[in-house]
């Protein structure tokens, strides 16, 4: 046996320079030779601890030994049997606080690159042109709406037509996928990875509607007047916070969710060939620390922007981005503005923004959140010259369902009410997961949420 | 895919679709809106709904030609595609018996001003009706506003048709006159709206308007359509696009509705060379 190699094989990406000017992807993925060594260094130690750390558990010792043993069809249908987005979570997952933490060998080195593996897995099947197809249970006759076509509402729509019932996805826009569309860029992740794995959710039989604004074009109750017996609600975290200072309304002040909703789901960096703008200008303001911030900061920058900004009121140990995509920022040239924090924008007479001023900040005592709490220093103002703000300071539930779903119970932070264990709400055969019972938080954890909620309503079915 | 039924031209540069949509035909009422993409490169547009058929499952829009995607919405002929068509979005129009309603529609605001006044007509209201237009080349549907109001006033900028007048002058008579006004409902293009909302003012007499700023979900996500009423930030989409044009700040939705003076004229330019070639 070789000697344990503490090292993890490193995954090649674009140079920061080229990458900070263009949308492809960054990070480049495994070749054979560099996810053989790295699945050669999986120890496959009797305790199976990175098990523990997913929350859809995939059998993660297992694929990485198909991986080892070249049986790469088989690494697929392991890797498929939990995990229905896995070209999804290979790229985006913060594995590092998750399965990798549990890793045993992270204990004494660098833990096994497990999203890198899983990311090959799905990449490689993405390059058969073919789909492996899991084995469907028979038909249970049952009927089943999914609101919103998210990280959530996918996993528990894949989940359930595979345990035999016959599902409904109504998703608001125009194109399937939720946040992986609109949300996070294509530089992070590719947009035909997202619409292939949706594209596998509708081979096991799934029904993807468009266009249906649950709320708006039917509510809850009519959907169940419909026929389904019963209604899982992904419906996210898609409402913007803004900071309501003022001159928030001033022109070329975006909400991230506005700005990446342009550049993503609408593909306003291919302007004109596609119709949808976006307004960039020479200096770009973030704000906010999350990795929404820095999707925007990036993309800004990817637009043609010369400068930009991250404007972040605590310190740089606070900030909730993963550290990977801290540090792709940082090396793309993204310039962190720490310890400050807008106190009002400033327009011309054309009313544009043209200035953000700003606080200095500094830390005080934990808050609730645990983090250093900050605090304005009286006086310190100064003015950061902008053309263009992106606010990104987070999301709440858009109310469209809460609100014309009777029975449901809603939070005053406007999330609603679910069992942590099973995602059965208040309401008869309505079940929630993701975003809308949690807040805004990340893709793993909605499709986590999907995964044991399909579970619980598949219990409810047959007891029907 | 979205099959267009029929099409209108009402006059040449304003068309009316009906539109096959029975899931938003089921739910849709005066005052809301839909929004649709042309075609899979296309940008995502609110346009009020003009009618709808909850039997035959279809919905009515009114559009005129003024950018890009209005020009390619054009082309299409009945019996083609729109790539994809969401609603009905925003709150419905509040309607109730008032007493006496004022209805003004001003360009092809016309249209939805008509399912407007019908409903306030059937809550039980007087409905008296202005409509409005540059020229007499541009007016549409004057019998239809007549049908469901109890007087109509027609008025072109430059006299070629009924009285030469803007709406506001006839909207002040009314006010000014023996009736008692009890609301007053104006849609149509922004500075009408906020003229409207002017002249009624000094009357204290509660004006609706229905804005029109630039959206991209329409489903309160993104917060690209807010305006600010009585001071407040209000997401047009999803709190509107009714507010009370006393309260509005016209001055902020002129100014946010050209964030994209620039690219529009990029894209009518880019347009018309590749419909010349």
């Amino acid at each position: 046996m070789p000697k344990l190699d503490l090292n993890r094989v490193s995954m090649p990406k674009q140079e920061p320079l080229v990458r900070a000017r263009n949308f492809d992807e960054v990070a480049l993925g495994y070749n054979e030779e560099q996810a053989l060594a790295e699945a050669t260094r999986c120890i496959q130690c009797p305790k199976r601890s990175c098990i523990d750390g997913c929350p859809v558990e995939v059998d993660i010792p297992d694929f990485i030994l198909a991986v080892r043993d070249g049986n790469m069809p088989e690494a697929v249908r392991i890797l498929k049997s939990k995990n229905s987005l896995p070209g999804i979570c290979g790229r985006v997952c913060p594995q590092e606080s998750q399965c990798e933490a549990t890793c045993t060998i992270a204990k004494k080195g660098a833990p096994i690159a497990i999203g890198r593996l899983e990311r090959y897995v799905a990449d490689w099947e993405l390059r058969q042109g073919q789909m492996q197809k899991p084995e469907l249970a028979k038909p249970t006759g049952k009927k089943v709406a999914v609101v919103g076509s998210g990280p959530a509402g996918l996993t528990a729509a894949a989940d359930l037509a595979k345990l035999g019932h016959e599902v409904t996805i109504f998703e608001a826009l125009h194109t399937a996928g939720g946040v992986l569309m609109y949300g996070i860029p294509e530089f992070r992740l590719p947009k035909h990875v997202v619409q292939t794995e949706v594209d596998f959710v509708r081979s096991l039989g799934v029904d993807v509607r468009l266009d249906s604004v649950v709320g708006k074009t039917a509510t809850v109750d009519e959907i169940m007047e419909d026929g389904y017996d019963a209604v899982f609600l992904g419906t996210g975290a898609g409402l913007p916070m803004f900071l309501n200072i003022p001159g928030e309304n001033l022109n070329g002040i975006y909400s991230a969710n506005e700005f990446l909703t342009r550049t993503n789901l609408m593909k306003a960096y291919l302007f004109p060939e596609y119709d949808t703008p976006v307004k960039v200008g020479r200096r770009v303001a973030v704000v906010g620390g999350g990795n929404v911030a820095m999707d925007s900061a990036r993309c800004a920058l990817r637009l043609g922007a010369e400068e930009v900004y991250i404007v972040y009121r605590r310190s740089e140990v606070e900030l909730p981005a993963r550290r990977e995509e801290v540090e792709n920022a940082q090396e793309e040239g993204i310039i962190f503005k720490l310890l400050t924090n807008p106190k009002r924008f400033i327009g011309n007479d054309q009313g544009w923004v043209v200035g953000a001023e700003c606080y200095e900040m500094e830390l005080g005592e934990p808050d609730d959140s645990g983090r250093r709490r900050p605090i304005v220093k009286e006086g310190s103002e100064f003015v950061i010259d902008v053309d263009i703000v992106v606010i990104a300071l987070g999301t709440t539930p858009n109310p469209l369902v809460p609100t014309t779903t009777k029975g449901l119970e809603v939070t005053r932070r406007g999330t609603v009410v679910a069992d942590e264990e099973t995602g059965k709400t208040v309401k008869d055969a309505v079940w929630a997961g993701g975003d809308v019972v949690t807040g805004a938080a990340t893709v793993i954890s909605a499709m986590g949420a999907g995964k044991r909620a399909a579970a619980s309503i598949d219990e409810y079915l047959r007891g029907l | 895919m979205y099959k267009i039924m029929l099409r209108e031209d009402l006059v040449p540069s304003i068309h009316l679709f009906k539109v096959e949509a029975p899931a938003v035909a089921r739910k849709a009422q005066a005052g809301q809106f839909v929004v649709l993409r042309v075609d899979e490169k296309g940008e995502r547009i609110p346009l009020t709904v003009a009618d709808w058929d909850r039997e035959e499952g279809s919905i009515t829009i009114v559009f005129m030609e003024v950018g890009a995607t209005t020009r390619k919405l054009a082309q299409l002929k009945a019996g083609d595609y729109i790539a994809n068509f969401a609603g009905p979005l925003g709150l419905p129009t509040h309607i109730d018996n008032f007493g006496t309603v004022v209805c003004v529609g001003g360009g092809f605001a016309v249209a939805p001003i008509v399912p407007i006044a019908r409903s306030m007509k059937e809550a039980g209201n007087r409905v008296l009706s202005i409509m409005g237009a540059r020229n007499k080349d541009l007016l549409f549907w004057e019998d239809r506003l007549r049908a469901v109001s109890d007087e109509l006033i027609v008025t072109t900028d430059d006299g070629s048709y009924g009285r030469k007048a803007l709406v506001t002058e006839p909207l002040k008579e009314l006010l000014e006159g023996e009736r008692k006004i009890d609301r007053v409902i104006a849609i149509g293009p922004t500075v009408m709206m906020k003229f409207c909302a002017k002249t009624t003012e000094p009357f204290g007499i509660k004006t609706i308007v229905s804005l029109n700023p630039i959206m991209v979900d329409g489903t309160g996500m993104c917060g690209c359509c807010r305006v600010e009423v009585g001071g407040q930030t209000k997401f047009t989409c999803v709190d509107g696009p009714d507010f009370d044009g006393h309260q509005v700040d016209w001055d902020l939705l002129f100014t946010r509705q050209r964030i994209y003076l620039d690219e529009e004229k990029k894209a009518l330019e880019r347009w018309e060379q590749m419909s010349h070639a």
